[in-house]
């Protein structure tokens, strides 16, 4: 059963490179407009461009050859782990997407947490007490936050925290004090959802036999809850978090990009702006991996919490 | 569509607000979303531009109602293309199963290996501001959730003894489907038309709010918002304006599935 967690992963992700790599590359090679010219243009200044340069980055990127011979040619650079160089920086595409990956890392990871330090005794307390007030009250925030994308939720926050009170900075990267806005916002638009999902589970898992069982033996509501409830509360909740990965990832692109964070999902939108093509590949294919990664770590989590499918493997 | 509770109801209020809106402007407003009057800008509400003028004086009133429309019209084609594709070719992997089955499957697989923004991202690239590629990118996320969906249904309905029956008697595919598939498909493919709708709204603002989107002089409440941005200081109410609509438009669609209230 690992064995087939496992290797469906990989699957995955070996199927998501190499569907990134295809058809980030035969789009952008579908692009009008003339590449030698937009690179020239980045590296030289619009103001110093003629055919001269633009010829000359031409041969030197060989962007004059056919575009199968390109393909073929990124294809076996992935092979060996060699995403190339910017066409806009020079720097290799590695080098640059190693940088961002770790801002991008720390950003999901402790919007992820805030979600989770948000989302979990709101919705157990929910959970408890369905109907009462802070339930309504959950309920309808929850329906307000799942109506507006993420950035118009970091948008707010700036507007309160930033503009208004000039308590945090607005915008850009340094300290923790950058951190906590954009990893806030991230974190409201996940708990939006989890929340209400968490609830559900308990008050599913409150009202199942089982737990009612479990009361009627005479343990005390503590025991009972921690012994029959958690653990089957925690699975739905954690596999709901991989579903929730999409949210995150897309959630990171817009909010790197509102906050100026230098990450991989600001890095993404920037090249697609400046077609960058082997900026845009690496990005969208790191992207990809760390979407897999999330599911299978969620894959896991759910196959050590729950010993059904640990059992089913070992038959 | 007899019974429509109290969020439905609610729903359909601010959706039809929010078309007499925009429709009202085309009817009696007509006014340029890109005429620019420097010289008027951040002008506050009058009679004639009821929702003021923006940093270049430009009539918010005509571009509010002009984005409003952009989201709308995307919002209500690519739920239409993508429920079509869904539930058609759902329904032929469910039937058919063998080849065709695999086949769409897989192609499944491949659009839901990448976050759905990321793909709409890479087709807002291939060719910039055009709203055609943004809609078939649109389209082309959102048909999963329908396939998946009636896939599994098609194939455990297919089984059951009445469509088994109707077959017997001979009765064709198109009788089947109104039948036996529909009734059961119905409630669904409406929830998920509603959520689409919102998601498409919500797509279509956040690719133009990183400005990969539909290009300037363009009216697109998320490029609106990034535009207006900078002028927040100056002119709040004016920042508030596209905020208050994306918000609007996306809790009436989610209302109008009247799930929210589990």
């Amino acid at each position: 059963m690992l064995i087939k967690i496992l290797g469906r992963r990989l699957a995955q992700a070996v199927f998501v490179a190499w569907a990134v790599g295809t058809l980030t590359f035969f789009l952008m090679n579908l692009l009008p407009g003339d590449f030698a010219y937009r690179i020239a243009a980045g590296r030289y200044g619009y103001d110093y461009v003629n055919q001269a340069a633009a010829d000359a980055v031409r041969a030197e990127l060989g962007l004059d050859r056919s575009v199968w011979l390109q393909y073929l040619d990124w294809f076996r650079d992935l092979l060996r782990f060699n995403l190339g160089d910017s066409l806009v920086s020079g720097n290799p595409v590695s080098q640059e997407l190693a940088h961002q990956l770790g801002h991008s890392l720390q950003l999901a990871l402790f919007a992820s947490l805030l979600s989770l330090l948000i989302a979990v005794p709101l919705g157990l307390y929910a959970g408890r007490q369905v109907g009462s007030a802070l339930d309504r009250a959950s309920l309808f925030i929850s329906v307000l936050l799942r109506a507006q994308p993420v950035f118009v939720i970091g948008l707010v926050l700036v507007l309160i925290f930033a503009l208004q009170f000039q308590l945090l900075p607005v915008a850009g990267f340094g300290g923790s004090r950058y951190l906590i806005l954009p990893a806030l916002s991230l974190a409201l638009s996940m708990a939006a959802l989890s929340s209400r999902m968490i609830r559900n589970a308990t008050h599913q898992v409150l009202g199942s036999s089982y737990y009612q069982f479990a009361r009627f033996k005479g343990l005390s509501e503590q025991q009972a809850f921690t012994h029959h409830a958690q653990p089957n509360i925690a699975l739905p909740v954690v596999a709901f978090i991989g579903i929730q990965a999409v949210s995150l990832i897309e959630g990171i692109v817009m909010i790197e990009s509102l906050f100026s964070w230098p990450g991989i999902g600001h890095a993404l939108a920037h090249a697609i702006f400046g077609r960058d093509v082997p900026m845009i590949q690496g990005a969208a294919l790191v992207m990809g991996l760390l979407f897999v990664l999330i599911n299978l770590l969620v894959d896991l989590c759910c196959y050590w919490l729950d010993p059904r499918q640990r059992e089913e493997g070992l038959q | 569509m007899m019974g429509l509770n109290t969020s439905q109801r609610w729903g359909f209020a601010l959706l039809f607000g929010l078309i007499a809106l925009a429709g009202a402007e085309a009817l009696f407003w007509q006014g340029d979303i890109a005429l620019q009057q420097l010289d008027a800008a951040f002008e506050g509400p009058s009679l004639a531009e009821p929702f003021g003028r923006d940093h270049f004086g430009r009539s918010n009133f005509a571009r509010l109602a002009s984005a409003l429309r952009t989201s709308l019209l995307m919002a209500i084609c690519s739920v239409a293309l993508s429920s079509v594709l869904g539930v058609a070719l759902g329904m032929a992997a469910g039937w058919k199963r063998g080849a065709v089955d695999r086949t769409l499957s897989f192609v499944v697989n491949v659009l839901l290996a990448l976050p759905g923004l990321i793909l709409v991202l890479l087709f807002g690239a291939l060719i910039p501001g055009s709203f055609a590629m943004l809609y078939l990118a649109i389209s082309l996320v959102l048909w999963v959730d329908y396939f998946r969906l009636i896939r599994a249904r098609t194939i455990s309905l297919i089984r059951s003894p009445e469509v088994e029956a109707s077959r017997l008697y001979g009765f064709g595919v198109w009788y089947i489907f109104k039948r036996h598939l529909w009734p059961n498909f119905r409630k669904d493919v409406y929830t998920l038309s509603c959520f689409g709708a919102g998601n498409a709204v919500l797509a279509l603002a956040s690719i133009g709010f990183v400005y990969v989107g539909l290009k300037p002089p363009h009216a697109e409440l998320g490029l609106m918002m990034v535009e207006l941005f900078p002028y927040y200081s100056d002119a709040p109410w004016v920042l508030l304006q596209p905020l208050c609509a994306v918000i609007c438009l996306v809790l009436s669609f989610h209302m109008i599935a009247g799930t929210v209230d589990e």
